[in-house]
């Protein structure tokens, strides 16, 4: 089968490939680009660990076709450290013992990236709801919640 | 192996590509993607048409038209359908309401599909590229019908005349149970001079609950008004038996929850 072309911006660095045609986004991240944040779960969109932000919208990188995606800025949670500082999100979570097996961390935090972004100081009911298409088996939530709020409240002590 | 994607500028060169077999119309992904992913080998490829007209949402007159791209996100947050905005949101989850089209979700088998159950109580018009037809009668042959949807068409309920209901074991994201809409009108006095009454996992795909509607034609939305409405809710139903519940339990609790609806 002939290869397409996919070019598109990946966390602020512009990428180009050739890939096989129907090829979903997931496996163009992590196995043409090496990308290998998004996790393949379920591939049925129910997991939510293959989770990213595509043009400023949470999308699901298992059932999205890499060609779909030409122009667009994708973000992935790989990109979210700056200068080798973590993200708020991702202190938050590791201070709150968000993670343990770690699995559904990547998708959890661009679904909660998403939130702050368009609501920096969410209720516990926010964060409930913008988490709900992601599943975790290790903690229970109630940690990930936690350090989404703890994640807010800091961004917003900063920004004063 | 990677299925091949075919992406057209118009709806009718999309329509002539889809006439090879084993094409799928592709709209968000969460349907075919997804069928992909599990391996069913009856797909082949991948057809998509970029036509503008399929992400519009247009509102005149009370009359409201939705392109068949518009997704479950895009109705949740139009102002101008605010109380279609609950149904919307009933569909999966963040990501997935960003992706998944209100065409799509004509196909989502049962348990998905709660959109749809809304558009049937609505009494919605599908378009297709070969001409527009009734919501029940293109569910009714929606496997068979190799057609694209441009469109669906409906008239915006008057305040207060919808009412939407999912109930889901899992909060607040989960797979239905069952699904219920209705729209109503009622006289001054309160008594109903109209219903529809449309029920999701009640049946392999969307029904109507008409025996159900026709008993509450005269009656007033109280308990006593509403019992033999109630009683004959289950009339025409064939739940399924999923991981989610049994057709038993569907059955028993339907009677309950369009309680709960109609008293609201």
């Amino acid at each position: 089968m002939a290869k397409v072309p996919v070019q598109f911006t990946l966390n602020g660095a512009e990428k180009a490939e050739f890939i096989d045609s129907g090829t979903t986004l997931l496996h163009a991240l992590r196995d043409k680009i090496g990308d290998t944040s998004p996790k393949g779960g379920c591939h049925q969109g129910t997991c939510g660990a293959c989770t990213v932000i595509i043009d400023g919208e949470l999308r699901l990188s298992c059932l999205t076709l890499a060609e779909t995606c030409n122009g667009a800025a994708v973000t992935t949670t790989s990109g979210l450290s700056e200068g080798g500082v973590l993200h708020s999100l991702q202190r938050a979570f590791l201070d709150a013992f968000a993670t343990q097996c770690g699995f559904c961390t990547p998708g959890m935090i661009m679904a909660a990236k998403v939130l702050l972004d368009h609501t920096p100081n969410p209720s516990r009911e926010d964060v409930v709801e913008a988490l709900s298409g992601n599943i975790c088996r290790c903690t229970g939530y109630e940690p990930i919640i936690q350090a989404v709020l703890t994640a807010a409240r800091s961004n917003s002590q900063n920004a004063v | 192996m990677a299925l091949a994607l075919q992406t057209f500028p118009t709806v009718e060169d999309a329509g002539a590509a889809l006439k090879a077999a084993g094409t799928r119309y592709l709209g968000g992904g969460t349907l075919v993607v997804r069928a992909a992913n599990e391996g069913d080998v009856s797909i082949s490829g991948f057809i998509r048409s970029t036509e503008p007209a399929l992400s519009i949402i247009r509102i005149s007159g009370g009359e409201v038209r939705i392109g068949a791209s518009v997704t479950m996100a895009a109705i949740a947050r139009h102002p101008d359908l605010a109380p279609l905005a609950h149904a919307a949101r009933a569909v999966g989850g963040p990501a997935i309401r960003n992706m998944a089209t209100v065409g799509g979700n004509l196909f989502a088998p049962t348990p998905y599909g709660d959109f749809t159950v809304a558009l049937l109580a609505l009494d919605a018009t599908v378009t297709t590229d070969y001409g527009e037809l009734p919501i029940e009668t293109f569910l009714a042959k929606r496997e068979s019908n190799h057609a694209i949807v441009t469109a669906v068409g409906f008239t915006l309920p008057k305040e207060g005349g919808f009412r939407f209901l999912k109930q889901s074991r899992v909060k607040p994201k989960g797979v239905a149970v069952l699904s219920i809409a209705t729209v109503l009108e009622q006289a001054q006095d309160g008594t109903v001079t109209s219903a529809r009454i449309a029920l999701g996992c009640m049946a392999d795909r969307p029904i109507r609950a008409r025996a159900a509607e026709k008993a509450l034609i005269g009656r007033k939305l109280t308990a006593d008004g509403i019992a033999p409405a109630l009683a004959v809710a289950h009339d025409g139903t064939s739940p399924p038996t999923d991981p989610i519940a049994s057709a038993w339990y569907r059955n028993e609790v339907l009677p309950v929850h369009l309680g709960r609806l109609l008293l609201a």
